[in-house]
């Protein structure tokens, strides 16, 4: 056990991902020379080689596609697009070549690809630099999401995401980087269940990525079972309509934008699969819709915040 | 103006140029047989057929080792039947059946062959070409010698991500082989209509790349330009562009009506057309006789033959087997 941040854990994901398997190697602008955007890969150059730890130009839609070749061609490349705001530049090789080969060749190119990216608002970046597009990549079959929201997470879901043989995409919230915790330091996690993260009578809080300490927060103060739904596709149902069994009510919590968004899914499949057991009508705390606004006081006006998430559960207990 | 026809000795043994001849006959073959199974409704959506351009993807991929891996683009019938897709398995994809080579799942445009190292069919303009840079620093990393053959339009080189995979194959200096085939049109829009620079060996050199220019209705000239790229990839150069000049004698696709184009230009450059020139050449200095020709041709319409029964007894997929391979399955 070791108390490290979730920065510090993806590092030392990343570090046993490369030393574990020369197949592994890390592709991305700035993840070598300068040591990472985010400083995930940190002296990673120095110990692994220019070979393994690339250095690639401004060419987002280029270099995610090299590595889906490279994973076609046997390695195991880990991608990491600097933020999910700039992956919009390699939109097509992800959804138009990594999410189908499988499928399209009948079954005969997998694409074992990792593609890192941090996502997110919260720290005054204004609007192009502060997007939580996960839930977008969410609706492609083909691909698999995951969004580490603790430091167990950040440092176990790369592991697992490398042994999956299909491309995954992990979401770092980059409001995240610096919470703390303990640590097994041979962590396993699986990235195909959601998880119960505080246990609670009242309500029901579903969220992931950045808003899950908030929805900790908000849990406190209503007596809320929180659920960290960890995958984002595919999603696993299971842990969420238990909870609503016992609670009879549910808050989804998203950063995306509310219209089609995720919450929007996660509410259809409690409706789908719990309906007779609410109490009252489903609610979701999402981002405003608007572009994300530069100055402090607007940017925290339009995500979601623990005050929110409070009176929205408060809402349904009536 | 276009240049005149291929013309002159051919310097290969009879062996190798009745192989060119016999593939460029089988594409050509394969392609007329498409089309009048489109109009017969059994291939749908969009096809696009090779034919005048027969002798590129024939010069290219003789140039090739088995364990080459090729990319190429939604015009690819012909670039899987010479790596090495039986005929009927190419026939039945296009069919949409489970026999198919890609299942029945891809089409006309997506031919897929694990075994003839073919990674597509990319219906994507230039889509194509960072899978091949990746393909390449796959074997790069793992010490494989191998030339990655990217194939694609002269329209892909308009996009950016054409550009992207150009700057990264050379900065990195990766085994890949540009084959660019130029014939002059990206759908209904003329080269000269959508470039600013139409020598797109230029973009090439804008790179550091070095590149090569071949008349791609010549089987030979072509050949010869695709041996020197391969050997330039072989001997650690890092990558190489060929322009291969030649024309579609058919329209875009099976929808496109051809309004872009002039009928006489089409008839001018059909004077140009690889297999009748080649044919030509062979029979004027004595390596080929029209019994020879029509022995090689009724072997060829008997494989279209026996391709179009295979894709006939094909099964269709199970509708259970949907969403079968959207994962891998543990
Ligand atoms: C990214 C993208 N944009 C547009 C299209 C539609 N489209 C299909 S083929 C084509 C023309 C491509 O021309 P070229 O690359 O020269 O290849 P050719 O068809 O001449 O072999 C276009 C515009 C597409 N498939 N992909
Ligand atoms: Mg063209």
């Amino acid at each position: 056990m070791s108390v490290m941040s979730y920065r510090e854990a993806l590092r030392a994901g990343l570090h046993e991902a490369l030393a574990r398997d020369p197949r592994v190697f890390l592709m991305g602008e700035d993840v070598g020379k300068y040591g990472g955007t985010y400083a995930v890969s940190k002296g990673m150059l120095a110990e692994f080689g220019p070979e393994r730890v690339r250095d690639a130009p401004l060419s987002e839609l280029a270099f995610v596609g090299a590595g889906i070749g490279a994973a076609l061609g046997g390695m195991r490349p880990i991608v990491e697009v600097m933020t999910v705001n700039f992956s919009l530049l390699a939109l097509d090789q992800i959804v138009n070549s990594a999410a189908l080969l499988r499928h399209m060749s009948g079954g005969q190119f997998s694409v074992p690809l990792v593609i890192r990216m941090t996502t997110g608002a919260g720290r005054q970046l204004a609007a192009q630099h502060s997007h939580s597009f996960e839930g977008w990549y969410a609706h492609i079959p083909g691909i698999k999401i995951v969004a580490p929201a603790t430091v167990e997470d950040a440092r176990g879901m790369l592991a697992a995401a490398l042994d999956d043989p299909d491309p995954v995409i992990v979401a770092e919230h980059a409001q995240l980087f610096e919470t703390k915790s303990e640590v097994d330091d041979g962590v396993k996690v699986d990235i195909a269940s959601s998880k119960v993260r505080r246990s609670g009578g009242k309500v029901t809080l579903v969220t992931y990525g950045g808003s899950l300490p908030k929805a900790l927060a908000a849990a406190e103060e209503v007596d809320g079972e929180v659920i960290d739904l960890r995958v984002l596709r595919p999603l696993d149902m299971g842990p969420v309509l238990d909870s609503i069994r016992k609670t009879r009510r549910a808050v989804v919590v998203d950063e995306g934008w509310r219209s089609g968004g995720l919450a929007a899914e996660v509410m259809a499949r409690i409706a789908e699969g719990a309906f007779y057991d609410l109490d009252a009508p489903l609610a979701r705390v999402c981002s405003e819709e608007v572009p994300i606004p530069y100055p402090k006081h607007l940017e925290e006006a339009a995500l979601p915040q623990v005050p929110k998430i409070v009176a929205a559960a408060r809402g349904l207990l009536g | 103006m276009i240049a005149p026809p291929p013309s002159g000795p051919v310097l290969y043994p009879p062996e190798l140029s009745l192989k060119l001849l016999t593939d460029m006959l089988r594409i050509r073959r394969l392609e007329e047989k498409s089309a009048e199974m489109y109009g017969a409704g059994k291939i749908r959506g969009f096809l696009h057929l090779y034919i005048g351009e027969e002798a590129v993807a024939t010069a290219a991929i003789h140039a090739l080792a088995r364990e080459d891996n090729v990319v190429a683009t939604y015009r690819e019938h012909g670039h899987a039947l010479l790596r090495g897709v039986p005929m009927g398995a190419i026939m039945a994809e296009m069919y949409g059946k489970k026999e198919g080579c890609s299942r029945g799942r891809g089409g006309s445009m997506h031919l897929f062959d694990k075994a003839a190292r073919l990674y597509g069919g990319n219906a994507i303009v230039g889509g194509g070409l960072p899978l091949a840079v990746g393909l390449a620093l796959a074997d790069r990393m793992q010490k494989i010698a191998r030339v990655n053959a990217c194939f694609f339009g002269d329209g892909a080189v308009a996009e950016g991500v054409f550009h992207e995979s150009m700057n990264l194959a050379q900065l990195w200096r990766l085994p890949v082989a540009f084959f660019c085939e130029n014939n002059l049109y990206a759908m209904g829009t003329a080269l000269a209509r959508y470039e600013s620079q139409i020598d797109l060996c230029v973009k090439a050199a804008s790179f550091g790349m070095a590149a090569l220019k071949a008349d791609g209705m010549d089987v030979v000239a072509s050949h010869e330009a695709a041996k020197q790229a391969c050997a330039h990839v072989r001997s650690g150069k890092g990558p190489i562009f060929v322009e291969f000049q030649t024309y579609r004698f058919r329209a875009h696709s099976m929808f496109d009506a051809e309004l872009y184009r002039e009928k006489s230009e089409v008839e001018e450059w059909k004077t140009r057309g690889p297999i009748h020139t080649f044919t030509a050449r062979l029979k004027a200095q004595g390596d080929l006789t029209e019994e020879q020709f029509l022995a090689i041709d009724a072997a060829v319409m008997k494989e279209v033959g026996e391709a179009v029964q295979f894709a006939e007894a094909g099964t269709w997929e199970p509708v259970e087997d949907l969403a079968k391979d959207v994962y891998t399955l543990p």
